[in-house]
This record gives C-alpha cells, structure tokens and sequence, in this order.
C-alpha cells in the first residue's frame, strides 16, 4: 500500500465563537463575576445548577429574566469523578492530573461539572466534600472558578475573594470562546496520484472501465455511477472557458488572490468536466465564455495546486458555444 | 403520499436578525418551537417525536446539537433526529418530521430548523480552508455567479432581471415583520447602484446572514381533523441528490431538480405549476435564481423564467407569486431557511400570512429548497384541503 | 407495519488508513453491501448516510459521498448528522409510508484524523461543558464510576468485559484490536487514562465504512432465503446535562428497549454499542438481557469502533448472524451523545 499525501490542518474560528447567552444562562456568569453560585428553580420546584432556560424533564420554561433564581453552595457534594490522566493543556481548567466531578452545591437538585483539585486520585471519594477556589479577576466565565477545592469536615468555608469594583458593569450577555481542534488530513489515492502528476507538469485524469468519459483531477471514482475511475489518462493543460465570474471581494484564505479576479470553468481539452481556475494575463473585462486558455506552470514544480501559477489566454481563435454548451 | 395523510397544524418562527444576541442558541430555537406549539394549541407533553435540522455544526461551533438541545425542545423521553443536507436541509427536515407521521408511527411530531450564523460567520463556515484543496472560489457568491452567467447567456436575459427580483422581494419584505432585511426606499437604482461583488452579482442580489428559527407541528389526519385552527394538508414531499460534479452536468438547470419537481407533481397533481398553484415559496438566495428556478420547476419553458419576472408575474400581485413573505433574499438563517419556505407555504394555504397573504383560488402552494453545488433538493405541496384518494 | 429486512451488510475497518480518503473508502462498502442485497442498485428506493463534519474537519462531510454511490440519474437521498442506525430508522420510517421497498444505508468516519476522545468533546453543552473541555472519555468514566458505586461492579469486572472483547473479535475481519489470548490481568496492566477506565477499556480508534442494504416483505423474500427481519425498532433520548440525569443506568435505553419489543421472546444474540467496556454491563442490565445472550459475539466496539458506523454495524453484525442460521433473535443497540444521551434499540428475528 502506498502513502497519501498527509497534512496538518487545524479548525479554528478566528478569533473565537461570540455566544450569545440569553437571560438564564448569562445570570449565572455573573453570578461566577460575582464569585457566588446562581441556580434557577423550575417550575417542577427542582434546583438546577446551572440553571436552563427550562425544567431539564418537561421543557416547561423557567420564565427567562424572571425567574425563581436560588443561590446555591459554595460547598457541594461529590456525586461522581474521574481522576484526568491524560490532561489537555490550554483546554481543560488545570495543566497537570487532576479531577473531574460530578458536583451538587448545597441546596441544589442536580450535579454540576467540575475540575478538582487534588494530590490525587487516592484523595478522591464520592460523598466528599468540595469548594470552589475562585479566580480574584472574574469576568464572567466558566473559568472564573479556578478549580474546586476538597473542604476538609469542620473547615469554614471560604469567600471568594474580592475583585476591583467596575464601575456601572452591565451583566454578562456573551462570551467569546475560542476552539482549536488539530487534524491530520489525508489527499486520498486519487487526489495524490493528480497532485503527483502537477509535480511532472502533467494533469492528470481518470476513466472509469465502463465509460469513455474522463474526469480531469477525477476524484478517484465516476460519480455517475460510484465506480472507481481507474484509468489513468493525461489532458491537455489547454482548453476553453465555459463560464466565469469577476470577483471583487478578497477571500478569506490568506492565499486567496489580490481583487479583481476572474475564476472560471475550464473545460480542459480531453476532459468531460470542468474545474476552477484564476485567469490572469489579460484585463478582467476581456475574459469572455470560449476564451481558449493554457496553464502558466511555475518554475518549480511541486506536488501541490501551486504548480499551476495561473491559466492565460492562448490567442486562439475562442472555441464555440456548442463545443462546450453542455458543461455549463 | 403513503396511506396516511399529515398536516401542518402549527407554524411558530423567529424574528430573523443579523444578530438575535439577545438569546442563548436554546433560546433561539423556543422562540420559534413554542410560538408553533401555541398556534397548534399544544403543549411540549403532546409532542410524540423532535426532529431538527440545521446546516454545518462549524457555522455555530457545537457538534450535534440535537444533543444539548434534546431538552430544550421537549424531547426527553422521545425519539430525536437531527438531519443535515446543506442548504436544502430545512425542506428535508420537515420532509423526514412528516415521513414520520405518514408512516403512522406517530400522530405529532415538532420540527426545527435553525441558524445562528452570528456565533461565527457564514463565509468562514462554508468554505474553511482545507488542505490539498485550491483555495479559489469566494464563498457562495463566487460559486453561483459562473452559474448565473452561463443562465444568462443561455436565455438572452436582460442584464436586470436578477435587480427585478431584489426590489420585489425587498418589497414583499416590507409587509413581514419577522423578516430581517427592511429597505423601505429599496428601488431599481439603489440594486444598481450596490457593489458588484462577484460580477455578475451585486450586493443587493445577495441573502443576509441571518440568526433565526423556524418550527413547524405536523399532525396526523385526525389530529389535523380536531385542530382549532386551520392545517395545510401535505399533498406530496420529494427530495432529489446528484453529484456536485459529473461529465455533462447541467448546473444552470440541474436534473435533480427537475425530477425533484416531475415526482412532486404526480404526487399532487399538479400539471400546470403556474395555474395549479397560488403562490410558491422557493430558495432564492441570489435574485437571478428565480428566472433560473421558474425553469427548473416547469413554471414556464426553459429559457423564458426571464420574462415572467420581467412580466411581474412572480409578484405579490401577479399571477403567480413567488415568495411573497420576502424570501431568502430578505431572511437567511441558512440551516432555517428551506423551513421557512414550507412553513411560509403552510401559512399562505392557512391563510395565516398577515399582510402578505395571497388570494387563495387553487388553495395549494409550493414550498422548495436546494443546496450544495445546486445539486440537492426537496419540495412540498401543501393545501387548504385533504387530498382526494 | 410492513416487515422490513436487513439483506445485505458490508464494512472496512483499519486501526489507520493513510491511503485512502473518505470517499475511497465507502466505495467498496457501498458496491459491496449492494452487490450481496442482490438488489439492482437502480432498484433501491433510497440512500441515508450518517457523518459527523467534526470528524471531517470541515464542513459537509456527507456531500462527497454522493460521489461515492453514483447519483446520476438523481437518487432520493437524505444525511443525518447521527450515527448512521439513525439514517436506518430514517430509511425504515419511508419504507413504511409504502413508497419504496429499499434503501442502502451507509456510515463512515476516520477517526485517526486526530484525538477522536477529543474532538467529540465538541458535543458537550457548549455554554457550561465545552469551556471545561472533558474528553469523551473523561465524561465516560464519571458514569463508569456511579454506575459502579450504584452496583458494586469492580475495575476487574470492566476487564474481563475488555478481554473477551479482545477474544471475540479474533474472528471478526473488522476488527483492529484482538487477542485470543486477552486475560482481565492483562488489561488491567494496561495504563489509566480517565479513572476508572484504563487504555483497554476505551475503544479502539478506527477507519472506515459500514453500509447495509433493507428492504420490505416480498422483497426482502426474493433476495434472501433468510432475511433479518427487523420486528422492533426505537430510539429516545435523554436530557444532556450529566448532573441532571441518573447517569448509573440508562433510562432511554430501557424505554426504546421496551417500545422495540425486546422482553418478549428470548435474546440469544446482542450486539451492544458500548464504546467503553463499562457500558456493556451497564446496557446489559438496561436492556433486561441475562446470561443467556451472548452479547458482542463480534467484539463489539471495543474491537473496532468507527464513529458514525458502529451503530449500524451492530444491525449488520446481528442481521448476518441470523441470515446465517446462527441465532434466530437478536438485540442490537446504538448510541449517541456523552454518556448514552441517546440510544436505539432494533430487535431482529429469523423468521
């Protein structure tokens, strides 16, 4: 078995998710900025923690803004943990090994997450005691809480800890929550056979065994019917602009071309399909349907789209509707 | 249709916004669930199953939220689905919460669609840079405006037909208040006058990015029988799949969507769409897609969408109105969005449509969606009346 | 109802495909699972397909798999965002509406495309959950934890579960993890990782496809001389939050288990979704099933366990087993969601 091309690839919305929270939900933030534990009791007379915009069972709403809000804890009961030996630095609330529980604030009816703190997992038990250990800057987060503490029987239990006053601070409405999650992506036989063929200057297709017609970068099969395409032929790296539009707006990609661009159909000659491509080498205004164009290699030729710099026109006479009517 | 009839017996939506930061993403989706509920006059305990429908999970950074939301939407204890067809997913939503009525495995199912595309933004979602793949085309845009040049060249369209379409749903917005786009003083001009964004599309001829929700409560024959209100009866659903890419493809008229709508008019018996039909509800993201899907939809002869947009035709007060609640092009929460157009058809045959509501002669409308490469698609026909077996 | 059959089953599973892209890897799925239905694929009435993006990373996962089943002319196509027994039930319900007799169903996932323990944290309450990022299997642990506390089941226990998964799977072509010799001391000397659970009682990570063809009453009797009837199917869900629910047993399993109609006859064979080897004693106990079922004869998840698939791989491992002649009823089940949220229960009999 060969190896696909492979590739690091990370998911990341720039600069974090903006969640919006809505009245319940962004009570209890400020509830955490306020170092203090707000649950919501439903209309079922149940305490939840944190609270919902709705009883957990039958949905019925807890009243939005005006709702029955409880504080809860500080101090809560272990219900259920798990001792965190593979920690995820960055991601979870603590960068060495640690504890995940299931914790009920005093005064509460449900459980509630939680990171705790402690030696280790013989200093774990379900029943135990627990505090949170609160963050002196809060703004509002899950994380405002630090961890949760073990309260040893008999021991007070502590306030958190002021924070500077803000003046005329509006209740929490929204956080940002940034997520990256790392992958390593994998071309797929067909796509790296066509990667390897730019690399020699060629473009490659495929056929499928039952058909004449060939898929330039085919995909690995025919989607007409799922079967692979299997034979491997080579196109020209010429054909004609089946249609196109001009784009004005710059992309997002960091690679995205400068504005005004053309990206267009190219119906490669030899090719029953047709596949993007950025024309260059003439006004964006002269490229028209027909046009015949020719790929502008780059000098150094790699496995990767780069190697087709861009496509220009060839000064050919442009092709005729009716040679490319159907690929529209 | 199966041997069980199914109605639409509630409609509840969001006010569509750009941003709705007034809600949590739960309380987004019970804006819309409960307003249906109430209009079914229901309550969560009635409901047999949830099926809910949105597109990519990226757009808002939860992955299957069918999951969180299970007891948000009065699910707990209930079969829940979550479908996802890319942009047609709203229409295949309630294709799949009515295919489970029409089986006869329940008698009320709630469904959902939604978007909350200001979580992060609708251009990043679509397209996130993967590798190995040429990172070209510009969003949505960038991938449709070849497709609209290739209709206009095919049809001798003229230049403006696609602003026709942007000034008359912008219009028929104006008298909905739950759309998200108002432009009172929108005009020919003011289209024209916008940034060509991708040539031949400008600004005007695009859909927002909207936060929304849409819900609908579908009923089996003798719940619909007992409403208080008025139902629409679901005379036919079909969905259609093809490849985004294959040799020959037609992409201006794709062959999915004309089955799509061949298969859905047997089921309802419909032979002419353009008399048989009050009005239609159809995913029309960019302007020129109307002329492009009158065609597709067989509401007139290939190459002449044109001129029945040109002709007014389509508009609230012609022969055959096309998205008279404003459309797509004035409310966009793209997950939603296919819901809205069946739920909008459902409310125009309940005559439930306010100040947009059409004169009812036929008592039957079009709901429609489609999504990815113009290549997946479902429909519903809905009426004032059962079906006749 | 119209009795609706499973007919055919196909897989592929590898621990890492590094050859092989999504697409290319359903492709011998799908032609196989529709060559042995015996079915003329332009006969099937409908394809469901069951992806996640997340595991994808990027959008529209399921949209490449068009490519995959040859849609041209137009097929009726839906995607669920589920486990594909989901895109099952959603073929199930259309074929009892009377307008088709047949679907092809598939699931696919690579999981080796990162940590999947990790990216699936990603279905967690992205308000009060996400921002403390539990893995999978931390969350997975704090229910094996009550549910052991609740029944006195001890780590020893969990390993036995572990080791004769590793056994069974011996003669499981799917399977990326086995051992004839798997011993509970030798999974017990594997390392901790979310504690209580230890290396060898969390699944294995794996790439690949499961498709599985049905199709209703006569149908179903033209193409296979014992087909796997399906003669109860359901699904329910619970709330989401972990400390809302009773998170030691699993009260949606025993509900849809109770809708599909599993006490009513003896169980010889379940094939339970457990992905952590808690779970199978705890679905066990939740389904009513007792020693007289032989549960994951396969190896279940924990000898392959490809995200999205495995749920309908357990329909297809039982469905093969009856059509073979090997049991007469079977239980199987899947699972969606941290800690069992969501589960389906389908029971399928020989005759």
């Amino acid at each position: 078995m060969s190896e696909a091309f492979q590739s690091k690839h990370v998911l990341e919305y720039p600069g974090g998710y903006t969640r919006s929270v809505g009245p319940v939900i962004g009570r209890f933030l400020t509830g955490l900025r306020d170092g203090r534990l707000v649950a919501v009791r439903t209309p079922t007379g149940k305490v939840v923690v944190p609270p919902t915009e709705y009883d957990p069972v039958t949905s019925e709403s807890v009243g939005g803004a005006d709702a029955d809000f409880v504080e809860v804890g500080p101090a809560g009961t272990v219900t259920t943990w798990t001792w965190v030996h593979k920690v995820r630095p960055g991601k979870q609330p603590l960068d060495h090994p640690f504890a995940f529980a299931l914790i009920r604030p005093d005064g509460a009816d449900t459980a509630m997450l939680g990171a705790v703190a402690a030696s280790g997992p013989e200093a774990m038990q379900t029943g135990m005691r627990v505090v949170p250990h609160w963050n002196v800057n809060r703004n509002g987060t899950l994380r405002d809480i630090a961890a949760w503490v073990p309260l040893p029987e008999g021991a007070a239990i502590p306030e958190a800890p002021a924070r500077p006053l803000v003046e005329g601070e509006a209740p929490v409405t929204g956080v940002v929550q940034p997520i990256r999650l790392d992958y390593t992506v994998t071309a797929g036989a067909a796509l790296t056979r066509y990667l390897e063929g730019l690399a020699q200057g060629k473009i490659l297709g495929g056929r499928s065994p039952n058909s004449d017609e060939v898929y330039a970068a085919s995909r690995g099969t025919d989607p007409k019917t799922g079967d692979p395409t299997s034979i491997e032929v080579e196109v020209a790296d010429r054909g004609a602009i089946t249609t196109f539009c001009i784009v004005n707006i710059p992309g997002l990609s960091a690679l995205a071309p400068p504005v005004p661009f053309v990206s267009a159909h190219i119906l490669l000659d030899g090719a029953n399909n047709t596949f993007f491509g950025l024309i260059r080498g003439c006004e964006v205004d002269e490229v028209r349907m027909g046009m015949r164009v020719k790929a502008k290699w780059a000098d150094v030729l790699k496995p990767d789209h780069t190697s087709i710099l861009h496509w220009e026109p060839t000064g050919e006479p442009d092709a005729p509707y009716e040679s490319y009517k159907d690929y529209i | 249709m199966g041997a069980n009839l199914a109605a639409v017996v509630g409609v509840g939506q969001t006010k569509h916004r750009s941003s709705r930061k007034d809600v949590s993403m739960a309380g987004l989706l019970r804006e819309a669930a409960m307003e249906a509920l109430a209009d079914a006059g229901m309550t969560w305990a009635d409901i047999d199953a949830v099926v809910i429908g949105k597109a990519p999970d990226m757009f808002e950074g939860v992955a299957m939220p069918e999951l969180y939301l299970a007891d948000a939407l009065g699910a707990v204890g209930k079969p829940m689905m979550r479908v996802h067809t890319a942009g047609s997913v709203g229409g295949s939503t309630a294709i799949v919460a009515t295919k489970l009525v029409t089986s006869g495995i329940h008698k009320r199912v709630l469904t959902v669609g939604f978007e909350k595309q200001s979580e992060s933004n609708a251009t990043w979602g679509l397209s996130v840079p993967m590798p190995f793949s040429a990172q070209l085309a510009a969003g949505a845009g960038g991938y449709f405006a070849p497709l609209i040049r290739g209709y206009i060249y095919r049809s001798g369209a003229p230049r403006n037909t696609g602003h026709v379409v942007a000034v008359k749903d912008r219009k028929a917005a104006l008298r909905n208040p739950k759309a998200h786009l108002h432009i009172p003083d929108i005009s020919l001009e003011m289209v024209e006058a916008s940034p060509m964004l991708w040539d031949p599309i400008r600004y005007l001829d695009t859909c927002p990015s909207s936060d929304g929700a849409m819900a609908l409560v579908i009923g089996a024959e003798d719940v619909a029988d007992a409403s208080a209100g008025p139902v629409a009866w679901v005379h036919g659903m079909a969905m259609r799949s093809e490849p985004t890419m294959f040799a020959r493809r037609d992409q201006v008229n794709p062959l999915a969507g004309r089955a799509c709508a061949k298969d859905l008019y047997t089921q309802a018996g419909i032979t002419n769409p353009r008399e048989d039909f009050d009005c239609a509800e159809v995913y029309v993201p960019f302007s020129w897609y109307e002329p492009m899907w009158l065609e597709n939809l067989g509401f007139c002869p290939e190459g002449d969408g044109w001129k029945l947009t040109q002709a007014g035709a389509t508009a609230p007060d012609g022969d055959i109105p096309w998205n008279p609640s404003g459309g797509v092009l004035s409310s966009n929460p793209i997950g939603a969005s296919g819901m809205v157009r069946f739920g909008e058809a459902a409310q125009q045959v309940r005559e439930r449509a306010g100040d947009y509501q059409v004169e009812l002669k036929t008592g039957r409308t079009l709901g429609h969606a489609y999504g990815g490469g113009s290549q997946f698609f479902s429909m519903w026909v809905v009426a004032n009346h059962k079906p006749s077996s | 109802m119209r009795d609706v059959a499973v007919v055919s089953y196909a897989a592929s599973s590898v621990a890492k495909e590094t050859e092989f892209n999504e697409v290319e890897i359903i492709v011998p799925v799908i032609h196989n699972a529709i060559a042995e239905s015996g079915i003329p694929k332009a006969d099937i009435g409908f394809v469901c397909s069951g992806s996640i993006d997340y595991l994808f990373g990027g959008p529209f996962a399921f949209v490449a798999g068009v490519d995959a089943v040859g849609a041209v002319p137009p097929i009726r196509e839906s995607h669920v965002e589920m486990d594909a027994a989901w895109a099952l039930y959603e073929a199930w319900c259309y074929i009892q509406t009377g307008e088709i007799d047949s679907a092809l169903i598939y699931g696919f996932s690579k999981g080796s495309i990162g940590d999947p323990f990790d990216l699936l944290t990603m279905q967690a309450d992205p308000y009060y959950t996400i921002p403390l990022w539990p893995s999978t299997s931390d969350m997975a642990a704090l229910q094996a934890r009550a549910f052991m506390e609740r029944t006195g089941r001890t780590e020893r226990d969990l390993a036995e579960v572990a080791a004769r998964a590793q056994r069974n799977a011996v003669t499981n072509p799917y399977a990326v993890r086995a051992d004839a010799n798997a011993t509970a001391d030798a999974m017990l000397a594997t390392a901790m990782v979310s504690d209580p659970l230890r290396e060898s009682d969390l699944y294995p990570v794996s790439d690949g496809a499961v498709a599985v063809v049905i199709a209703a009453d006569d149908v179903a009797r033209s193409v296979s001389k014992r087909p796997a009837w399906i003669r109860g199917l359901d699904h329910r869900i619970e709330a989401h939050s972990l400390g809302v629910r009773d998170i030691s047993t699993s009260v949606s399993t025993s509900l849809a288990a109770r809708h599909a109609g599993v006490s009513g006859a003896p169980v010889d064979i379940a094939e339970l979704h457990a992905q952590f080897s808690h779970e199978e004693l705890l679905l066990a106990e939740a389904l009513g099933l007792d020693s007289s079922t032989t549960i994951n004869p396969s190896g279940g998840p924990l000898a392959s366990n490809v995200i999205m698939a495995a749920g309908l791989a357990r329909i297809g491992e039982i469905a093969t087993r009856i059509t073979a002649g090997a049991a007469n009823r079977g239980v199987a089940h899947a699972t969606s969601g941290p800690c069992l949220q969501q589960n389906l229960v389908c029971v399928l009999e020989g005759v």
